[in-house]
């Protein structure tokens, strides 16, 4: 019994089980796949917002699992978290000037 | 230089003795150093408060190049058709003058306080990673050494400070001036970006107990700001760098309008860098003088909360401004009008601290000491600079103002009226806590005058000068152009230049003031001010383990509280001398303390940026072998474990409960 | 860490590696993560850079003409499943499974190697279709963004080959298990640059 605890709270200490990652990787292979198929089929309107969302999934479900961002203290995604959307906030408002200009 | 000698200290004999580590092997091949002498114990050292002393001379061996390089400014501007500087030499010196101020002074001057002050303000021993710690110094130091090499090897760089195309290009710039300045500066990012990283783990996980985040004292916070700024601006200016060398040397055109580019783009990575940066260069000085004010004034910091708050507020929105340096560019009106907003809005929280300030001067028992003086004046005349900044931020005037000497007179008003006094304030401030002696204070009465009135004789000025159309980096005005009466160009700018040479007088009159004070200044008593914070709570200059034991924080002003409780009237009432406060912290003296042992490897780390660089613009061998240094260096470092094993102590210590083995610093 | 911080810890955290601290978090840690933070605004300058310049292809081929979607997914698969590998080395890491840790450290490493192996493959390529490197601002934004993280994914093999080699000596410093992690961290973060890159450049016609 103690060791059965012991070894739930390693699980959600350090992220999941081999399982659990081979799984993530099988969801994360699938999107991949999505993704490519729009290479060879019509989606239409659907195209653009179709491919950012699977990159932002890809890209969540990485960090989230394979980085344990999910499972360890808030810190850690503070971090990261504050880099990423001051990226993506100045980069994208520098682009949009450049469209604003034409 | 006097900054590295170490006056006899005044401290109470050790009850503890740190073991000192010996040498054992640590790839195998090479032996760690371990000496506690000569030079070696500066080069290899690897101790926050050492560094934190390199720093700040390297910064001041910068400031009086940078120093020099204005003089010769103003004095080819002091008469019509000056002749003491070519057109060439003068955008050089221009160029160089403010990257040596910004990279190489202000920003190391900060850093070198952060290293010595942070640990000791949150109760710690040391930085989180000490040999990143002294990688970061060394990069700095070979950084700004790399960029000033240029002087000797065909000239420096020479497109202004923010290098816009097509300046930067090699039509415009065909020496390799530009090529220094972009490693150079790449050097001195990475040393920003780790020593960045390491403050930042330090702040947040070094501090001693109860040292909650709202009891930090201000310093630190400021500082910890200041570090979040560095960590997310560097990497875009090292975007901008390395774009910028590319075009230079493996024949990329970005910013090359006749090859489609846009030079707009280069423009936009600057100022998303360089925005932050001018807080990067302020905060510090803001941090230094919050502390100042409330010890020569002998209460609280007013609105504690609100000055974090603020601080971080300005850290923050300071992103969102960028394009205000724009505006003349043709950003067009949506752009314009946003980026005019946001930075009116910017100046609501710089508010917030001169009101904060001021009201803690308000009823205070004012002590009018060098330091307090300083941060008077820093006070008064960011004031100024940051009401002709407000000016700026209205677009259709900063059109008019633009590129003339108006933004010269605005930035240096923040610049040196706000982040050098405020260095200034902080150097006589805590030259008691880092050398022991007092710096004299009437010399010092002395320094501050000139420098103030120099300051505004040489940049007062200007603000005339500009209005009336005076071009920024004109290298010469002749005087059929010169204007009549008042607004004579040619009267205000021989003040200018006579102005600047009073500033002089005034830096001078400090280097002075160092050597005397090395020679035979007075002792410094444990408390010379009354001080509030943690940073006092040791001997002057402190241990090498700062700490005896590491003391429990319980209120924000920890030091003061020791000293001080309410008496039945709620008044405050001195309980205990802080030679008492001392005296305690020694008598529960930790049985072992283990400090990070020094090492080789971050100085030949360092080593290789600059042989690679050189390489790059010379010779790709040279750059080849640079890379092995880098290489060697990182093996060498990652092999190495930071703090000397148990069995290297002498005597070796017992492996008591004390030991963690996690430290990949 | 290396002096007493017994009794500096003001948050009880008995995880592996996160001794006595203020947070109880491992400094090596909170410098990684916040590292990969700055890390997200370099290569956003890079990506920002290419966005701006991927129509401006002067007389040079144009981006659908060059890239090879195919392969590319190919490389990029390759990628995406080395993190599932190294993945796999941090969780032995943490069982102290060494031989696992190692199996899974050189298989991660050989699928970098394979993906940086088809970047090379596909630089030659689009160099023989007439896109050397100063052709069109297309291509000069182009060959800076994928070569830096090319050169991230080749770092992240020395270190990981490098810590596999120390590992087997017993020549790491400090915990084992936290050193594959972090390096596991570096690891991921190349991958996701890799997940933006792949959709935005490749993807996304110009
Ligand atoms: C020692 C006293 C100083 C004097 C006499 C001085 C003088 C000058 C002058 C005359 C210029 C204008 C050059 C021109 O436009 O042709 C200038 C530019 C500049 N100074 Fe200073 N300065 C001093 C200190 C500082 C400090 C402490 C800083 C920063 C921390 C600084 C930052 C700058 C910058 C950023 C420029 C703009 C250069 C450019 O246009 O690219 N200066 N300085
Ligand atoms: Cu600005």
């Amino acid at each position: 019994m103690n060791t059965t605890s012991a070894t739930d709270s390693h699980a959600t200490e350090h992220g999941l089980s081999t399982i659990g990652y081979v799984r993530i990787a099988l969801i994360l292979a699938a999107i991949t796949g999505l993704e490519v198929s729009t290479y060879y089929v019509d989606f239409g309107r659907l195209f653009l917002p179709a491919l950012l969302i699977m990159m932002v999934i890809k890209f969540v479900m990485v960090v989230s699992y394979f980085m344990h961002l999910k499972f360890d203290n808030k810190v850690f995604s503070w971090l990261f978290y504050t880099g990423l959307f001051l990226a993506v906030g100045v980069y994208c408002a520098a682009l949009a000037t450049f469209k604003f200009f034409g | 230089m006097a900054i590295i000698e170490r006056p006899v200290s005044l401290e109470v004999q050790p009850l503890i003795v740190v073991a000192p580590a010996t040498p054992s092997s640590a790839m195998g091949a090479v032996k760690r150093p371990v000496v506690t002498k000569g030079w070696r114990q500066w080069v290899f050292t690897v101790d926050h408060k050492k560094l934190g002393l390199m720093y700040m001379a390297t910064a001041m061996f910068f400031f009086l190049v940078g120093g020099i390089e204005a003089v010769l400014i103003r004095l080819q501007l002091a008469l019509p058709d000056g002749k003491i500087l070519n057109a060439d030499l003068y955008n050089q010196m221009f160029t160089m003058h403010a990257t040596t101020m910004v990279f190489l002074f202000v920003m190391p001057m900060a850093a070198g306080f952060a290293n010595y002050f942070i640990p000791l303000q949150i109760g710690a021993r040391d930085v989180a990673f000490p040999r990143i710690n002294a990688f970061g110094f060394w990069a700095l130091l070979f950084g700004g050494l790399f960029i000033n090499l240029s002087w000797f090897l065909g000239g420096a760089a020479d497109g202004g400070w923010f290098m816009y195309a097509p300046n930067s290009g090699p039509i415009f710039s065909p020496s390799h001036g530009v090529d220094f300045w972009t490693f150079g500066l790449q050097i001195a990012g990475i040393a920003s970006l780790t020593g960045a990283i390491n403050l930042i783990v330090t702040v947040l996980n070094m501090r001693a107990p109860g040292m909650k985040l709202m009891r930090m004292p201000i310093f630190t916070w400021m500082i910890l700001v200041v570090q979040f700024l560095l960590a997310f601006a560097v990497p875009v200016i090292t975007v901008a760098l390395f774009l910028l060398s590319f075009q230079r040397n493996f024949g990329a055109t970005f910013f090359d309008v006749a090859a489609g580019a846009d030079p707009l783009l280069w423009q936009h990575l600057f100022w998303i860098f360089g925005h932050p940066e001018v807080y990067i260069l302020i905060l510090p000085s803001f941090g230094i003088i919050s502390e100042v004010l409330p010890v020569f004034s002998r209460k609280p910091l007013f609105g504690y909360p609100f000055v974090v708050f603020s601080g971080a507020a300005i850290g923050f929105v300071g992103w969102g401004v960028w394009a205000h340096h724009m505006f003349a560019s043709g950003l067009g009106p949506v752009s314009v009008a946003v980026f005019s907003i946001s930075t009116m809005a910017i100046a609501v929280p710089t508010g917030v601290k001169i009101v904060n300030w001021t009201l803690t001067l308000w009823g205070g028992k004012l002590w009018f000491t060098t330091a307090m003086k300083f941060s008077i004046g820093l006070i008064v005349l960011f004031t100024i600079g940051g009401l002709s900044g407000v000016t700026h931020a209205v677009a259709p005037s900063d059109t008019q103002q633009t590129d003339t000497y108006y933004i010269v007179a605005h930035f240096h008003y923040v610049l040196f009226g706000g982040a050098v006094l405020g260095l200034f304030s902080g150097f006589y401030y805590w030259w008691p806590k880092m050398f022991g002696k007092m710096l004299n204070e009437k010399l010092g009465t002395w320094n501050f005058w000139f420098m103030v009135v120099g300051m505004n004789l040489t940049f007062g000025p200007m603000h005339i000068l500009g209005l009336q159309g005076q071009p920024r980096r004109m290298y010469q005005w002749t005087e059929n152009r010169a204007g009549e009466g008042f607004f004579n160009l040619g009267f205000w700018n021989l003040i200018a230049s006579i102005g600047s040479l009073v500033l002089v007088v005034g830096v001078f009159l400090f280097l002075v003031n160092i050597y005397i004070t090395a020679r035979n200044g007075k002792v410094a008593p444990l408390d010379p001010w009354g001080a509030r914070s943690l940073e006092w709570m040791t001997s002057n200059p402190p241990k090498e383990h700062n700490f005896d034991s590491i003391p429990t924080v319980h209120h924000l002003d920890e030091f003061f509280h020791r000293k001080y409780a309410e008496d039945a009237n709620g008044q405050m009432q001195q309980v205990a001398t802080a030679e008492q406060v001392l005296k305690q912290l020694e008598d529960n003296a930790d049985a072992h303390i283990h400090m990070p042992s020094p090492s080789y490897w971050p100085i030949i780390l360092a080593f290789g940026l600059p042989v690679t660089c050189l390489g790059l613009i010379y010779s790709i061998p040279l750059a080849i072998f640079g890379g092995l240094i880098i290489l060697m260096g990182t093996f060498g470092w990652a092999l190495e474990p930071s703090t000397a094993p148990d069995s290297d102590f002498d005597p070796p210590s017992s492996g008591d409960t004390s030991k963690d083995v996690v430290h990949v610093g | 860490m290396w002096f007493t911080l017994d009794n500096l810890a003001t948050a009880h955290d008995t995880h592996e590696g996160a001794a006595h601290s203020s947070t109880g978090l491992s400094n090596v840690k909170l410098g990684m993560w916040l590292f990969l933070g700055t890390e997200c605004l370099l290569f956003g300058g890079l990506i920002s850079t290419y966005m701006l310049y991927r129509g401006r292809v002067g007389t040079g081929p144009r981006p659908s003409q060059v890239f090879d979607i195919p392969f590319t997914s190919v490389s990029s698969f390759v990628l995406l499943m080395s993190s599932l590998t190294m993945v796999l080395a941090v969780s032995a890491a943490h069982k102290r499974d060494d031989r696992s840790t190692n199996l899974w450290l050189v298989i991660t490493a050989l699928l970098g190697t394979t993906f940086v192996g088809g970047q090379v493959y596909e630089f030659t390529a689009f160099y023989n279709e007439g896109m050397g490197f100063s052709t069109s601002l297309f291509s000069s934004s182009f060959f800076v963004l994928t070569g830096f993280h090319g050169v991230h994914v080749t770092v992240g093999i020395i270190m990981l080959l490098a810590l596999r080699g120390m590992l087997k000596n017993n020549k790491v410093p400090g915990s084992r298990s936290e050193t594959v992690e972090m390096i596991g961290l570096y690891w991921h973060f190349v991958d996701i640059v890799w997940i933006i890159i792949f959709t935005l450049i490749y993807l996304i016609p110009a």
